[in-house]
This record gives structure tokens, C-alpha cells and sequence, in this order.
């Protein structure tokens, strides 16, 4: 029985996830803030895959995959199998990627949400099929390239607004909904605290780059998720019991052209295109009360 | 050794038998005299492989050279080299 | 304690005496009563489980699937629709190994919609690694229901239960309901040997390499034989507790008969019937009856129909461009057996068309004849088609 490297940590280390993945990063330090006392219920995608190579696993937590669209099934299923045997000290978390919960998974996510159980759910947001090789998902941001939104003579990337997901989950009267970034790892840190201490349905959704999506180089990872937070691209806020609150208003926002230049799958936008994007992350930031 | 049905497993944390170290090109190294211990690198380390203390101490084992460690210290204390392989 | 009940309502109640931890359902026509009933056995205390209104039949599985790995003992009920769109989960939950409990109120597949009984829904997921049963009559829902947990408990395989939507589902017949004291004694309760526990962290689910994965699905298959063994202990232990056995299939008459047919659920009462008419004529017909048709109960199968001329086998399922799956895996069974007996493959009482006795008569006409002129000269009729509108001259 070899000794455990960084045995503290509740995702072991010798998964494969790719150098510098925003996404594996987002999972240990979701680990590392909720603690041993969890039953995990992921959806398939980049880190079920990276993480569970049979017969490895790099979780020190139970843990479950099931299928893709339904984390939030599986993870209520974990919750009422609990309460109905009257174990208690134990939080469900369904983890799952942005496509598989903006898009497949919603349906799942939003009964889930409606019946009310104790779960905290956590969306690792890297802004498109990753695991299958960056196919767009209703998160994908306006302008990107993607395999399914690439650049060509008559269409040039994706051409659709990032679907909101926070404020759909808000909608359905969640007491606790955050946005988190992994540049920003001790405030997703306190907000995952936060949302696993509330008894009810919590959703906590963390922006997490793809060094291979987006095509950035593998050290670049957090320096390019703190450019989303600080050019106003991806807000930190949360909504508490229907109240909003921005966590990180950036001092002096900067323009949204500094985070889009790191990004290979930006590459293509012309100076009007980058004019179009500045408008709406303009209105997006007005609508939090960013300057 | 039969399998355990539904392969279910049972040994948490065993992906640690698999070493990764051996995917990386270029390796972090930890100039102690400039570590102060903050533990950044730590935190941002996917693996994880680079342990909060002073000097940083990098499990070579796991690192897969991405980087991020030497793009983040506020000291600029750890630097990547060119990994020298036979 | 004797009952008029529907089997929607016998399997609600068998759900209740085993004592379910978490029912996740969606209703759907017609088990839908199956849903409404253990509501009300919730809503009123008399049955202690979370009850989860989900939101679609996939989440309904996909919960169960959740419950039952952190040791919950979890049931649903589905048919038809629903059935499919859980499908992906029904191979899912049977390849995490978890016993779960299913009960399946047969009814026929859209397009064009049906809400009437056939077995499309169930015999569409005969491959999905679950043990599949079929009832007689409600009395046998409540009974199978009830065996269902014992088995799937000691195989780790999940079980469904079926039996014909409104022909049983709707239809009151008297049921013997079992006492929760004598229940007890037959069902323990559920202590899995793996579960989802923080004091014991262990990963389900994991990404199956060609390394490793056809040896699971070995171990899958040899789960379903040995389910024939728990079938048989289950059904023999039931049957000291309660007085009641039914076994993998039931021999009707079958042992002396040149001429036999064979089927499967509430079908089989309406050819006992017939069965009864030619015996009392001194007519030697029989019936023989498939329970289970998940796990195939081969050597039976064998044993039972090996002697016969003809067998005529009746179905209520097609598989498109081949032949009925009944039809198909019987057949099948007696590859490269000495003794085969002609068969012929009556495809009947499709979306809730009605399987009379007249149409059991012409099967066995048709049986007699081919045992007569020992050959079959069409292998794949339809009972009960209406000819003209499909163009089909008399």
C-alpha cells in the first residue's frame, strides 16, 4: 500500500487531465472547501472521464457517474435515499460541465430545483463540449470558435449569446445562486461553503478555461479566467433569497479586447466583431451595476 | 483477482499509481531563496503537485509542466526549464 | 387479507409491504395509479419513504439509480413512453449492478400513439441486463412485486415486473394481500454489500477501458443465469411464507399434447380457458406459460415443449423485420436440440386489440395442421388483423 501523495486532498493527483486544465483545478478546490462529509453525482464529461479510468479513480469521496443530462436526478436520488434512511452530515453534490447543464442537463437540473431537495450543484463552465473535442454548447460565448461554430466564408463562430444559466436558476427561486472563477479560487471557495451550509438548493456555476479549447497555452489558465472577471466578460455576483450581490466590481474595467487577444478561439475577430462584444458585455455589466 | 461487480471501486484515490510526471517537457524549479511560503502556486496546481511551504516543495511524480506555478508567483520564484530526458 | 384490487393497485401495495425507501415515478397511462396510490400511502404515514414527483421518466430511473447506491431500496413504476425514455438508464442502472425494483404496466410504442396493451415497451428493452416477469393476474403482480425485492437484493441485478396495462392494470380481480409481519419475514431488510458512504469512499461508474469491459459485461451475464437459481429460491421461499408459487413457466396440460401454445401474462388465462374446453372434449392441447422471460428459462423451455408436434406461440410484439422476440428466443432455444417441434408465430392483440377465442381456436387449428402435415408452410401470421384495410385479400 503505497503512501498517499498530498493526502489532505480530496482529488487525487495522477488524473488526466490536461496540463495547466482549469476544470480539474475547479474540482479540487471545490473539494477542498466542502470537505470529506459529500456524495458526489457527476455527469459525464472532461472530468468524470480524466478522473475515473477503471480501475483508478482520483476521488476520495463516493462518488457516481450515471449518465450525461442527469447529475441533478442522480445527485436528488442521493439526497432522498439519505433522508429516507435518516442519514444526516452527508450533502449531495452533483457536479457537472456546462453542457451538461445548460443543455442537456437542464431539464434535470430545473425538477431538481423546483422539488427542493439539499443539494449543492456545481457547474464547471468551460464554454463548450470539451470532452468531445469543443463542440458549442448553449454556453458558448457570442464570436467563438468551436468545431460546431468554426470560421468559414459564410458563417464565422458562434453566432448566440451565452445562454444565462445563473439567472434560470435564479428564476426558479433557488435560495443560493454564485458565479465563481478558478482565478478567483478563495471567493468560489467561500461561496461553495456558503451555498453547502444552506438546507435547500444551491448552484454555484465556475468559469474554468480549456487550454486545449480555448487555445491558450497551459500556464495561461488563470491569468486569462482573471481577464473574463476584471473586462467584465464573466461577473462574480451572487443572488441570495432573490437579492443580487456583485462580489468583484472591477476598479477600472478593462476593455473586453485584453481578455479576447490571450484566446486562440478569438483569434478570428475583426475589430468590429471585438465592437460588438464590447457592447454587450457594456449591457451586461451595466445590468450588474459595473462601471 | 476477480473485479468487484458493476466495476465499482473500492481503493480511493488510487488514479496516485498512475505518475504523470511523465507527460511533462519542462519542469518548475524553486528558487528558496525567493519562496515566502505564500502558497499561491499550491493553490492554483491542478494535480496538485507543488506543496504550500517555504521553499514550495513540486512533486515531480505528477507535474505535467503546464506552468501555471511560475505564471503566478507574485515573486517570480519559480521558473520552467527545459526538461532533460535520455 | 383478501382484496379487490387492480394490478396497479397490487403493485402499489406490494411496493408498501416491502417497504421501499424512495418510490421516484412520473405518471403515465396506465400505471398511473401505481404513482397515485403510494402517494396516498406517504401523504398518510403508512408508508415511511420519500416519494420524489420527478420531472420526466429519465430522472425517475436516474434517481432511483442515486438512491439505491447509497443503500436506499428504491422502486418506480413506467410503461410504454416512459419505459423508452429511460431506457438509457435501464442499461445504465443494471451496469452499476443496483436492485432496483421496476414495475412495467405493458402498453404498446408510439407512432401512432397507443395508450392499450401490447408488450413493444418491455420486449423493446429485453437486452438491457434487467430480469424481466410477466403476470398472469394481479394476484401475481402483488407475489412477483414482493419477489422482485428478494431477488434483485441477491443478485445485485435490477427487476422488472409486468404486466398487460388496463387488461390487468385497470381490472379488478380478488387479490390475497399479504400481512406487513409475515412480509417481513419473507423480505429482510436491504444491507448492501457496496454503497455510497463517506466512512467508505468508493467511485461507481467509472469509465470502462477495453481493458476491462467485457469481462463486466461477462459478469452482467452471468448475474442474469444465476438469476434462474434466485427466481426459483425466491419463488420457493415465498411460497412458505405464503402458500403461493408460480416457478420460471407453468406447464397447463402441456406434458401429453402433440399441440400446444405459447405465451406469456394475462393472455394465458383466456387460453387456459380454451385449453379446458378441448380437455373436457378429450382434446389433448396445453398451454405453456413464460413467467420469466428475462432470465430465458431455456432448459425449461426444452423440457417442457420438446415432446410437442406444434407449438403455436402467441405474442403480443413484433420485431420489425424479423419475427416476434418470444417466437424468436423459443426457436432459438432448441438449436442444434434432437426433439424440435414445429413452430409458428402468431403475432396478436397488438395496441390493446382484443385476443379471443376465437382467434386462440384458429392457432390451434393452425398448430394441429401443421403437427398433421408436419411442416409449417408460414411461419409469421397476425391473429385478429382486419385484412381488407391492409390490403390483404381472404
Amino acid at each position: 500500500m503505497m503512501e498517499k501523495p498530498f493526502e489532505e486532498t480530496l482529488v487525487a493527483p495522477g488524473h488526466r487531465a490536461c496540463a495547466g486544465c482549469g476544470c480539474i483545478l475547479a474540482m479540487r478546490l471545490a473539494l477542498q472547501a466542502l470537505g470529506k462529509n459529500v456524495i458526489v453525482s457527476m455527469a459525464t464529461g472532461c472530468m468524470e472521464v480524466v478522473t475515473t479510468p477503471y480501475p483508478e479513480t482520483a476521488w476520495r469521496v463516493p462518488w457516481i457517474h450515471a449518465a450525461f443530462e442527469n447529475a441533478a436526478a442522480v445527485a436528488s436520488g442521493v439526497e432522498a435515499g439519505l433522508k429516507s434512511l435518516g442519514k444526516s452530515g452527508v450533502k449531495s453534490v452533483a457536479i457537472a460541465g456546462d453542457g451538461g447543464t445548460a443543455d442537456i442537463g437542464l431539464q434535470a437540473l430545473s425538477g431538481a430545483i423546483e422539488r427542493g431537495h439539499d443539494f449543492l450543484y456545481i457547474c464547471y463552465d468551460n464554454e463548450a463540449y470539451m470532452n468531445t473535442g469543443v463542440q458549442r454548447s448553449g454556453a458558448t460565448p457570442f464570436g467563438a470558435w468551436t468545431t460546431t461554430t468554426p470560421i468559414g466564408k459564410v458563417k464565422r463562430g458562434e453566432d448566440r449569446p451565452k445562454k444565462d444559466l445563473p439567472a434560470i436558476i435564479a428564476a426558479h427561486g433557488a435560495p443560493y445562486v454564485a458565479t465563481a472563477s478558478v482565478a478567483y479560487p478563495v471567493d468560489y471557495m467561500n461561496k461553495l461553503k456558503k451555498a453547502a451550509a444552506i438546507h435547500g438548493p444551491t448552484y454555484v456555476q465556475v468559469h474554468a478555461p480549456c487550454t486545449p479549447g480555448w487555445r491558450i497555452d497551459n500556464n495561461k489558465t488563470i491569468e486569462v479566467a482573471r481577464l473574463a472577471v476584471l473586462t467584465g466578460a464573466w461577473v462574480l455576483y451572487e443572488v441570495e433569497n432573490g437579492k443580487l450581490n456583485v462580489t468583484l466590481k472591477p476598479p477600472k474595467r478593462r476593455p473586453v479586447a485584453d481578455y479576447l487577444k490571450m484566446q486562440g478561439r478569438f483569434r478570428h475577430l475583426t475589430d468590429a466583431e471585438i465592437v460588438e462584444i464590447q457592447r454587450m458585455v457594456d449591457e451586461q455589466c451595466k445590468r450588474f451595476g459595473i462601471e | 483477482m476477480k473485479l468487484p461487480p458493476g466495476a465499482i471501486i473500492t481503493e480511493p484515490g488510487n488514479s496516485a499509481n498512475y505518475e504523470t510526471g511523465g507527460w511533462r517537457s519542462r519542469k518548475p524549479e524553486v528558487d528558496a531563496a525567493k519562496c515566502t511560503g505564500c502558497g499561491l502556486c499550491s493553490m492554483y496546481c491542478p494535480e496538485p503537485c507543488i506543496s504550500k511551504s517555504k521553499p514550495a516543495v513540486v512533486n515531480y511524480r505528477y507535474c505535467k509542466g503546464c506552468g501555471i506555478c511560475a505564471a503566478e508567483c507574485p515573486f517570480h520564484a519559480i521558473t520552467m526549464v527545459e526538461e532533460e530526458r535520455t | 387479507m383478501r382484496q379487490m384490487l387492480n394490478g396497479d393497485e397490487a403493485a402499489a401495495i406490494a411496493a408498501k409491504l416491502a417497504r421501499v425507501n424512495v418510490v421516484s415515478a412520473y405518471p403515465i397511462t396506465p400505471q398511473t395509479i401505481v404513482v397515485e396510490r403510494l402517494s396516498e400511502f406517504v401523504a398518510n404515514g403508512e408508508l415511511g419513504a420519500e416519494f420524489m414527483k420527478v420531472e420526466s421518466e429519465h430522472s425517475a430511473l436516474s434517481a432511483c439509480i442515486g438512491a439505491s447506491a447509497v443503500g436506499a431500496r428504491a422502486f418506480t413504476a413506467t410503461s410504454s413512453q416512459g419505459l423508452m425514455l429511460m431506457s438509457e438508464m435501464l442499461f445504465v442502472a443494471s451496469g452499476l449492478r443496483l436492485p432496483i425494483v421496476m414495475v412495467n404496466a405493458n402498453r404498446s410504442l408510439s407512432a401512432p400513439l397507443s395508450i392499450w396493451c401490447d408488450w413493444g415497451d418491455s420486449m423493446a428493452v429485453r437486452d438491457c441486463g434487467w430480469v424481466q416477469l410477466q403476470c398472469e393476474n394481479n394476484q401475481e403482480v402483488l407475489d412477483s412485486t414482493l419477489q422482485a425485492f428478494l431477488v434483485a437484493e441477491s443478485l445485485l441485478l435490477p427487476v422488472m415486473v409486468c404486466f398487460d396495462g388496463y387488461i390487468l392494470s385497470h381490472t379488478a380481480e380478488p387479490v390475497d394481500v399479504p400481512g406487513q409481519a409475515e412480509v417481513d419475514r419473507f423480505l429482510p431488510p436491504y444491507r448492501p454489500k457496496y454503497k455510497l458512504d463517506p466512512e467508505k469512499p468508493a467511485t461507481m461508474g467509472a469509465m470502462g477501458v477495453p481493458e476491462y469491459y467485457e469481462e463486466f459485461k461477462f459478469m452482467q451475464q452471468a448475474a442474469m443465469q444465476a438469476a434462474k437459481e434466485e427466481l426459483v429460491k425466491a419463488d420457493n421461499e415465498f411460497a412458505k411464507h405464503f402458500g403461493r408459487k408460480y416457478g420460471l413457466i407453468e406447464k397447463y396440460h402441456s406434458d401429453d399434447a402433440d399441440v400446444l401454445l405459447l405465451t406469456m401474462g394475462s393472455l394465458s388465462s383466456s387460453v387456459k380457458e380454451i385449453i379446458d374446453r378441448y380437455r373436457r372434449r378429450g382434446e389433448k392441447v396445453g398451454l405453456v406459460k413464460v413467467r420469466a422471460f428475462r432470465p430465458l428459462p431455456v432448459d425449461e423451455l426444452i423440457e417442457a415443449l420438446g415432446h410437442a408436434k406444434a407449438v403455436a406461440i402467441l405474442e403480443k410484439d413484433v420485431s420489425f423485420g424479423s419475427a416476434g422476440a418470444l417466437f424468436l428466443d423459443t426457436a432459438a432455444s432448441f438449436i442444434n436440440v434432437d426433439k424440435a417441434p414445429l413452430m409458428i408465430d402468431f403475432i396478436c392483440g397488438m395496441g390493446g386489440r382484443d385476443v379471443d377465442s376465437l382467434h386462440i381456436k384458429e392457432a390451434l387449428r393452425a398448430a394441429a395442421k401443421a403437427a398433421k402435415a408436419g411442416e409449417v408452410k408460414k411461419i409469421v401470421r397476425w391473429l385478429g388483423l382486419r385484412e381488407k384495410l391492409v390490403g390483404l385479400e381472404e
